[in-house]
């Protein structure tokens, strides 16, 4: 070949192709979907966002997915995931979505409706293998505190002795935990949207 | 060309001297801190409570430490110093703009050295290989115009009209990367639209930034090594042309099963099956060339290493093509499959390709010879069974994890627990890559040693 500017043309022309083909039309194409009103009693709480804030912070999304895939592409939804498929209207308020790519941990998109208790997810939190034998995700023990003085308001974690600190003082959540927990309560996706079974 | 005109090479090379040395050793400087990370997030995954009380090493953030710093520190690095030196040799005219190219060096490594900082200080961006902030990325934006306009001017400055081969696939690198990264960057997108271009981004820093210089250096130095022209040139423009077309649009195999239209799934499906043809071009171009010569693999640890990355390239992308389609993905998607193909093509294709053209370049550049060439020896055995302990173990594990997450009456965590023995696997190949990193890294730190103290001698006999 020895015309650099055919090798110019046709480098600027493939990237352009895939720019529209595979990025810029399916922007346009999904960002003409609007949620219809009612149809989405969804949008984080103050708390909430917070909480989306930590779970991004402490990369949560690199071993959860939050998508509910239909069933041709897999047992999602026999396995409980969702009642239905995500769709784009599922996310339309998040930035940056975080879809995910790995289950090493479950789908997170209705773990609101799954495990709704608050305790639960502080001690899961706090160490996981207090409430689910067996798993490898991270202890978030940043996320407590030691309840030391007056000062540290709190309910105390009712924490098995097996995993207490070696100076068995009571452990807090502090608010990094409560509004992970409050963004986690939030996942559901318990509406329908129109158009997907 | 080195036994005809001696002179020429080597002048090129001087030429080239100090952007290669500074982008070479800044990647082999991020090998050394992405293997510890990598280290440290494999024993994480079966011994969850290893460094467990230390914020800014739990596992979602030194993962994306060990990525950030092997693809924009390492790959992109290594990667560059190899683009500079095969551009300067092909274009046989001297490097241009080598005081910018310094320059870019000094601003790429202060780039990633305050993103992983950011990073494991917990303010990451979100996306899956985008977690530099913005400012990061105009920090690359400023380095990379001094790459380009160097790359170019050389370009300009070729001794033939006609160009080889590597030639087109380091001018697409250099042209396709900058405006990858700056529309990914733009704050344009939300929602659903975000995740299609982040892995239309994702996918292509592999498809259209690494693999055209991986390609390009397979394609320099396998015929150079072995002393014969390549096979067939009409392979090589059909390779070339359709690699360009097809791995452009791979990206949305990544949303195979998520929220995104139909239409796009199938598109992003289409393109990697038809990456086959690419592939097996530039596979066949290749084994053509080397058939009869396979022998020399024994003496030559650049043609070892490349080979072995060129033949890792035909099969991670021949299994990339079979893992897009959606019978293959439910099983696969979501698994530890996935994490043993991005390894095969970033490590087994790209990184062992660049520890060849390491192994080639830096002794001419500097005019020092390696100190020992059992080092070499165990670097390439080390890092190669390494990596294939790597790709089987998690290959397999992922099937196994994929089969048990496919059946909805097994609970989520038989997924896990069978996934431990693989986990260790993984970090007993950990273990090996960084053993062959260190004695690499030992190597190249005898031959600095050497260039510094010669350096004076030889700078008066070059020039």
């Amino acid at each position: 070949m020895n015309r650099a500017i055919i090798l110019f043309l046709g480098v600027l022309a493939t990237f352009i192709s895939a720019l529209f083909g595979i990025n810029l039309i399916p922007k346009l194409q999904i960002d003409t979907v609007r949620p219809e009103g009612t149809l989405l009693p969804y949008g984080y709480s103050e708390l909430a966002a917070r909480g989306r804030k930590i779970y991004i912070r402490e990369g949560c999304l690199y071993c959860h997915t939050q998508q509910v895939r239909p069933k041709q592409d897999g047992s999602d939804i026999p396995r409980g995931l969702g009642m239905r498929q995500t769709a784009v209207d599922d996310y339309v308020h998040d930035n940056p979505i975080v879809l995910g790519t790995s289950r090493t941990g479950p789908d997170l998109m209705n773990i609101g409706i799954r495990q709704p208790s608050d305790e639960w997810h502080l001690l899961h939190l706090y160490n996981p293998r207090i409430v689910s034998q067996g798993s490898v995700m991270p202890s978030f023990p940043w996320l407590f505190k030691e309840q030391v003085t007056a000062a540290d308001t709190g309910v105390p974690l009712k924490i098995p002795d097996k995993f207490m600190p070696k100076n068995k003082r009571p452990i807090i959540p502090t608010d990094e935990a409560l509004a992970l927990v409050e963004y986690l309560k939030s996942l559901k996706r318990d509406y329908k949207v129109k158009g997907v079974p | 060309m080195q036994a005809s005109e001696p002179n020429i090479a080597s002048k090129l090379d001087v030429s080239a001297r100090w952007p290669c040395v500074a982008f070479l050793v800044s990647g082999i400087f991020w090998l050394l801190i992405g293997s510890a990370f990598a280290f440290i997030s494999s024993y994480k995954l079966h011994s969850p409570e290893f460094l467990g009380s230390i914020p800014w090493l739990t596992f979602g953030r030194v993962r994306t430490a060990h990525l950030n710093s092997v693809i924009y520190g390492f790959s992109s690095m290594a990667g560059i110093g190899t683009l500079l030196w095969l551009v300067t040799r092909l274009s046989r005219a001297p490097l241009q703009g080598v005081g910018g190219l310094l320059i870019s060096a000094i601003l790429w490594n202060l780039g990633v050295t305050v993103g992983i900082y950011l990073i494991l200080t917990g303010r990451m961006q979100g996306l899956e290989w985008l977690e530099f902030p913005p400012p990061i990325w105009i920090i690359f934006g400023i380095a990379f115009l001094f790459v380009v306009w160097s790359s170019l001017r050389t370009f300009r400055l070729r001794a033939s009209q006609y160009t080889y081969v590597s030639q087109w696939y380091l001018f697409g690198a250099t042209l396709w990367f900058p405006p990858l990264y700056m529309i990914a960057n733009l704050p344009i997108y939300s929602g659903v639209p975000q995740a299609a271009m982040n892995w239309w981004y994702a996918h292509n820093v592999l498809g259209i930034w690494f693999t055209p210089i991986g390609l390009a250096a397979a394609y320099y130095f396998i015929p150079k090594i072995i002393g014969r022209p390549i096979y067939s040139y009409y392979l090589s423009l059909l390779g070339f042309w359709s690699l360009a077309l097809f791995y452009n649009w791979n990206g949305s195999h990544h949303l195979v099963g998520g929220p995104i239209p139909a239409w796009l799934m199938t598109a992003s499906i289409t393109a990697s099956v038809m990456m086959a043809i690419p592939v097996t071009t530039v596979a066949i171009n290749h084994h053509m060339t080397t058939k009869g010569h396979f022998h020399m693999l024994r003496v030559s640890p650049t043609l070892r290493f490349v080979v072995f990355g060129a033949m890792s390239y035909t099969a991670v992308s021949l299994q990339g093509s079979t893992q897009a389609l959606r019978s293959v993905a439910r099983i696969t998607h979501f698994t530890q499959h996935t994490i043993a193909h991005s390894h095969m093509g970033m490590y087994a294709f790209f990184a062992m390709t660049l520890f060849g053209t390491i192994y080639y370049i830096l002794p001419r550049v500097t005019m020092v010879p390696w100190p020992s060439a059992r080092a070499i020896r165990w670097h390439f055995w080390l890092t190669g069974i390494g990596i294939a302990i790597y790709v089987i173990s998690l290959t397999t594990g992922g099937f196994i994890q994929g089969f048990a997450l496919d059946n909805p009456k097994k609970p989520f965590i038989e997924s896990v627990t069978a996934l431990i023995p693989y986990f260790w696997m993984r970090t007993v190949a950990a273990v090996l890559m960084t053993l062959g990193h260190i004695i690499f890294a030992v190597s190249i730190y005898r031959v600095l040693r050497h260039f510094v103290t010669t350096y004076p001698s030889i700078k008066g006999k070059s020039a």
